[in-house]
C-alpha cells in the first residue's frame, strides 16, 4: 500500500478505514496522527494539527450547506406566483338559491353554494357524534350568512374534485374513490379522512366575498 | 497501475456489498490509493476544477430548466422571470452563464498545460483525443446554451453558426434546413437546441469517465515528463492530490465568484438583453469569447468553404498532435526551442481571440491571416521540425530526482514568463487598438453612480424620482413590461411600502378578461400587474413614432453599451466598472443638440444626438428643465432628470443588484478564509510527503 510507505501511523486524514484495516496502530504513534482518526487517544488530546483539520472540515461543511440552500429554495413558489395568489373578490348576486358556482383561487377550485333552507336544515340536524370529522355547520359558515357555503373543492382523500349536488347526502360526491360529503361539505362516507376545507374568506358586503 | 484492489472494507455491511459489487474497491484504488506523481504543480489541479465545473453546470442547468420555457415567444421573458422572481434565480443564472466561461477558461489552461508538458505523447494518445472530443462537445453545448435566452446575439449567433454548414457542397442547404427544422432559425430550432443542450452535458460526463479511465491506465504525466518508476516517485491520491486539488478548487471559486457576484455581464454581450428580432441583425455579431480564435480563423479566409474547413481543422488538428510532435522528450521544460515556440503559440491564440472580436476590416484582416498561418504552422511545421532538429536538455532520472533538484531553487521562471508574455501581448493589442482610434464616436462621459462598485446601493431618492420621470415622461412612448407594481415594494428597490405600491398600481387601468360574458374589461391595477404598455402592439408603436418602435425600458441599461477598448476592458475587470449602460443612457438623454455641427445633416424626422451611434435619433429631445415637478427639492434640471431616471432604469434592469453584492461580500469573506485554511491544511498534509 503506497500510503503506508512512510509508516502507517503517519498517513494523514482520509485514511482511517485503511489504517483500521492495517490493524495494529500503536496508540502512542497515533498521537502524532490525525484528530480525524477517531481513536480515543487523539480525541482526548487535540493538537494544533487536529484543530486545523477540524476547522477546515467544518468550514467546508458550512460552505456546502449554505450552497445547497439556494438550490432547494428555488423550488418554492416564485414571486410572480405568490403575487398572483392575492385575494380575489366574488360577487354573489348571480347565484340563485340552490345553485352553486366554482371559482379559482391560487389554482384551487372553490365551491360557493347558495344553500336552500332544506340543505341548511339537513346539515344542522345531524348528530355530531355520527360524523367522522365532527364539526358543526355553524363553524363552517359565517354567521348571518348561513345560506352561503364556501369550501375548497378538493377531496381530502387524494385531491380529486368532488361533484356538487350528488351522492347520498345532497352535498358532494367524489368520483375517484367514492367519498361523500354533506351539504356542509363534511365527510360522511368513503375513504376521505376529513371535511372539505374552508378557505380564508370574509364578507365585504352582503353580496360580495373576498377569498384569501 | 490501478489494478484489481485488495481493498476490503471493515464494516461488515460494506463488505457484504463489496463481495457482490466491488465498488468500494474501485473507488479506493482510483481515488484513494491511486499513486500520483509527487511533483505535480498547480496547473494539474485544473483537472479537478473542470470536474467541479461540469458538476456545477449540470446542477445549475437542471435547476434552470425547471423554470425556463423553450418557446420563441416566451424564452426571453422566462429567463428574465428566473432572474427577477425565482428565489435565488439571479444567482443560479449567473452561476450557469459565468460558469460556461469558467469552464472554458479552465479547459484552455488544462489544454495548454497538456501541450506544454507533452501530456499527449505515448502512451497517452487516447487520453488526449478523448480530451479533444470533450472539448468539441463543450463547444457544441456552449453554443446551444447561448441560444436559449433568445436575445439578439442568441438568435444571430444561431443563424451564423448553423449557416456554417451551408458551406458543405451539394448538401449544405439541406443540412441547414434539417438543423433549423424550418425555413429559418425559429421556434423548432430553439426547441431542439434546448433538448440537445440538456443532453450533451451528460454525454460529456460519459466521455469524462473514459478520459479518467484512460488517465488511470496510463498514469498521470508530470512536469518532469518522466514516468513514475518507484514508490519514491509517487504519493497516494488521497490525501495528497485530493487536498491539493481542493485548495486549487477553492482558489478558483474565488475567481469564479468575482464574476458571479460582481461582474455577471462582463463576459456577455449587451446585445443579448435585446429580445431576438429576426428582422434586424446587430451591427457586430460576436460569438462568446471562448470561440473567438476560431471565429477569427473563419473570417481570415476569403472563401466560404475553405474558411469553415479551416475553422474545424484548427480544432481537429489537435487530435493528430501525438504524431505531429514525435520528440521523445515530453516536457517542454527540457526543450529550449519548443518552450519558446509554445509561448509564441499561446500569444498567437490570444491575439486571434482579440481579432475575432474586432470588425473584419483593414489591418485586422491582414493580422488575422498572418496569425492563422502561424496557428497552423505551429502544428504542421514547427512541431514536426523541432522533434527532428532540437537537442533537448537531459531529463531527470526519476521524479524523485526532479523533486530533490527543485528544493534548492525557489524562483518561478514560469510565472515571470507568463507576466512577460501578458505585457507583450497587451502592448501588441494596445497598438492595434490605437491604430483604430478614428471612428468619430464620442464615448459617453463616466458618471458617478451610487450603485457602482462592490458596495454599491441604489439611491432610494433617485430611484423614486426616476420612477416619477418615467411615469410622467418616458411612459408616453416606452413600455416597462418586465416590472410589476409589486416590485416597487421589493427590498433593494425604491423603498415603497406594500400599501404604497398597491395605491400606485390602482392609479392605472389594466385590461383584463374575458369575463363571464366573454368580454374584455378594464379594472384598476393590482400589485401583481405589470406596468401597462403605451401601445397595444409593436406595429402601433412603430406607426406612432415615425417608424422606430420605442424600445422597452426594463432592461435598457443592460442592453446598451459602448466599446471599452484596450486596456480599459482589462482595468474594468479589477475596478468592477459595469456602468457602460447607465453612462450611455444618461449621455443619450443629455446629448441632444438643437443645431447639428457643421457638415452633419440629419434626415427629416430625426434629431441630432451627440452620443447616438450615427447621431440621427428618431426620439425627439424628451426632457427639458422644469418639466417634472419634484417634491423633495432636488434640482429640476435635465441633468438631474437623466441621472434619476437612469438610476431607476438600472434598478428595473437589475432589481436584485443589492442582494447580489451583499451576498457576494459574504461569499468572498468565506472563500478567502476557507482558502487560507485549505492552504495550511494542504501544507500540513504534504509535510508528511517530504
Ligand atoms: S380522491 Fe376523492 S375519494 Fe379518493
Amino acid at each position: 500500500m503506497v500510503f503506508c510507505r512512510r509508516g502507517g501511523p503517519r498517513a494523514p486524514a482520509g485514511l482511517p478505514v485503511a489504517m483500521g484495516a492495517a490493524g495494529a496502530v500503536p496508540p502512542a504513534a497515533d498521537k502524532k496522527g490525525l484528530g480525524i482518526v477517531t481513536t480515543a487517544s487523539s480525541a482526548d488530546h487535540p493538537t494544533r494539527r487536529d484543530f486545523l483539520f477540524v476547522a477546515t472540515g467544518a468550514a467546508a461543511v458550512v460552505g456546502a450547506a449554505a450552497t445547497v440552500w439556494p438550490f432547494i429554495d428555488q423550488m418554492n413558489p416564485d414571486a410572480a406566483t405568490i403575487a398572483a395568489g392575492a385575494p380575489i373578490e366574488v360577487d354573489l348576486t348571480p347565484i340563485a338559491e340552490g345553485q352553486d358556482i366554482k371559482v379559482f383561487w391560487r389554482g384551487k377550485p372553490i365551491y360557493i353554494s347558495h344553500r336552500t333552507k332544506k340543505q341548511i336544515e339537513e346539515a344542522r340536524s345531524v348528530p355530531l357524534s355520527s360524523l367522522p370529522d365532527p364539526q358543526t355547520d355553524e363553524a363552517r359558515v359565517k354567521s348571518g350568512h348561513d345560506q352561503w357555503l364556501v369550501v375548497i373543492g378538493i377531496c381530502t382523500h387524494l385531491g380529486c374534485i368532488p361533484i356538487a349536488h350528488e351522492g347520498n347526502y345532497d352535498g358532494f360526491f367524489c368520483p375517484c374513490h367514492g367519498s361523500q360529503y354533506d351539504t356542509s361539505g363534511r365527510i360522511r362516507q368513503g375513504p376521505a379522512p376529513a371535511n372539505l376545507a374552508v378557505p380564508p374568506y370574509q364578507f365585504v358586503s352582503d353580496t360580495k366575498i373576498q377569498i384569501g | 497501475m490501478s489494478g484489481p484492489s485488495d481493498y476490503q472494507p471493515t464494516n461488515p455491511a460494506l463488505r457484504w456489498i463489496e463481495r457482490r459489487l466491488p465498488i468500494f474497491g474501485l473507488i479506493h484504488s482510483s481515488f484513494v490509493a491511486y499513486p500520483t506523481p509527487r511533483n505535480l504543480n498547480y496547473w494539474w489541479t485544473f483537472g479537478a476544477i473542470l470536474s467541479m465545473m461540469l458538476a456545477v453546470q449540470i446542477v445549475t442547468g437542471v435547476v434552470l430548466a425547471m423554470h425556463y420555457t423553450p418557446h420563441a415567444d416566451l424564452a426571453f421573458r422566462s429567463v428574465e422571470l428566473i432572474v427577477r422572481d425565482v428565489n435565488y434565480g439571479w444567482l443560479l443564472r449567473n452561476m450557469h452563464a459565468c460558469g460556461a466561461s469558467m469552464f472554458f477558461f479552465a479547459v484552455y489552461i488544462h489544454m495548454f498545460r497538456g501541450l506544454y508538458y507533452g501530456s499527449y505523447k505515448e502512451p497517452r494518445e487516447v487520453l488526449w483525443i478523448l480530451g479533444v472530443i470533450i472539448y468539441l462537445l463543450m463547444m457544441a453545448t456552449g453554443f446551444m446554451g447561448y441560444v436559449l435566452p433568445w436575445g439578439q446575439m442568441s438568435f444571430w449567433g444561431a443563424t451564423v453558426i448553423t449557416n456554417l454548414f451551408s458551406a458543405v457542397p451539394y448538401f449544405g442547404e439541406s443540412i441547414v434546413t434539417l438543423l433549423w427544422g424550418g425555413y429559418a432559425v425559429g421556434n423548432p430550432t430553439l426547441n431542439r437546441f434546448f433538448s440537445l443542450h440538456y443532453l450533451l452535458p451528460f454525454v460529456i460526463a460519459g466521455v469524462v469517465v473514459l478520459h479518467v479511465w484512460a488517465l488511470h491506465v496510463a498514469g498521470q504525466n508530470n512536469p518532469a515528463g518522466v514516468e513514475a518508476k518507484t514508490e519514491k516517485d509517487t504519493v497516494a491520491f488521497t490525501p495528497y492530490a485530493t487536498i491539493k486539488d481542493l485548495f486549487g478548487v477553492s482558489c478558483f471559486l474565488i475567481f469564479y465568484s468575482w464574476f458571479i457576484f460582481y461582474m455577471p455581464n462582463y463576459l456577455g454581450d449587451a446585445e443579448n438583453y435585446v429580445p431576438a428580432n429576426p428582422g434586424v441583425t446587430p451591427a457586430h455579431i460576436v460569438p462568446e469569447w471562448y470561440y473567438l480564435p476560431f471565429y477569427a480563423i473563419l473570417r481570415s479566409i476569403p472563401d466560404k468553404l475553405v474558411g469553415v474547413v479551416a475553422m474545424f481543422a484548427a480544432i481537429i488538428i489537435l487530435c493528430f498532435l501525438p504524431w505531429l510532435d514525435s520528440s521523445k522528450t515530453r516536457s517542454s521544460k527540457y526543450r529550449p526551442l519548443a518552450k519558446q515556440f509554445f509561448w509564441m503559440f499561446v500569444v498567437v491564440c490570444i491575439l486571434l481571440g482579440y481579432l475575432g472580436a474586432q470588425p473584419p476590416e483593414g489591418i485586422y484582416v491582414i493580422a488575422g491571416r498572418i496569425l492563422t498561418v502561424c496557428y497552423f504552422a505551429y502544428f504542421l511545421i514547427v512541431l514536426p521540425l523541432l522533434s527532428r532538429i532540437e537537442t533537448p536538455r537531459p531529463v531527470p532520472n526519476s521524479i524523485a530526482d526532479d523533486v530533490l533538484a527543485k528544493t534548492g531553487r525557489k524562483a518561478a521562471p514560469m510565472v515571470s514568463t507568463v507576466i512577460a508574455i501578458m505585457v507583450a501581448g497587451g502592448l501588441l493589442v494596445g497598438g492595434a487598438q490605437s491604430a483604430r482610434a478614428e471612428g468619430g464616436e464620442v464615448a459617453p462621459p463616466a458618471q458617478k453612480w451610487s450603485f457602482s462598485g462592490p458596495f454599491g446601493k441604489f439611491d432610494r431618492g433617485a430611484v423614486q424620482r426616476g420612477l416619477q420621470v418615467y411615469k410622467e415622461v418616458c411612459a408616453t412612448c416606452h413600455s416597462l413590461s418586465f416590472v410589476a407594481f409589486r416590485n416597487l415594494a421589493d427590498p433593494g428597490g425604491p423603498g415603497y411600502s406594500t400599501a404604497q405600491a398597491a395605491a400606485f398600481a390602482s392609479e392605472y387601468k389594466i385590461k383584463d378578461g374575458p369575463n363571464d360574458q366573454g368580454e374584455m374589461f378594464e379594472r384598476p391595477g393590482r400589485p401583481a400587474d405589470y406596468f401597462p404598455s403605451p401601445f397595444p402592439n409593436e406595429q402601433a408603436a412603430r406607426a406612432a413614432n415615425g417608424g422606430a418602435a420605442p424600445p422597452d425600458l426594463s432592461l435598457i441599461t443592460k442592453a446598451r453599451s459602448y466599446k471599452r477598448g484596450f486596456p480599459w476592458f482589462i482595468i474594468d475587470f479589477f475596478t468592477q466598472y459595469q456602468e457602460q449602460g447607465p453612462d450611455y443612457v444618461t449621455a443619450i438623454l443629455e446629448g441632444f443638440e438643437e443645431n447639428p455641427p457643421a457638415g452633419v445633416t440629419i434626415p427629416e424626422g430625426s434629431y441630432y444626438n451627440k452620443y447616438f451611434p450615427g447621431h440621427a435619433i428618431k426620439m425627439p429631445k424628451p426632457l427639458s428643465d422644469g418639466q417634472v415637478a419634484y417634491t423633495d427639492g432636488s434640482p429640476t434640471t435635465v441633468a438631474q432628470y437623466a441621472h434619476d431616471v437612469t438610476t431607476f432604469l438600472m434598478w428595473t434592469a437589475e432589481p436584485h443588484m443589492e442582494a447580489r453584492k451583499r451576498l457576494g461580500l459574504q461569499v468572498f469573506v468565506f472563500l478567502i478564509l476557507f482558502s487560507i485554511l485549505m492552504y495550511f491544511t494542504k501544507k500540513k498534509v504534504w509535510a508528511n510527503a517530504h
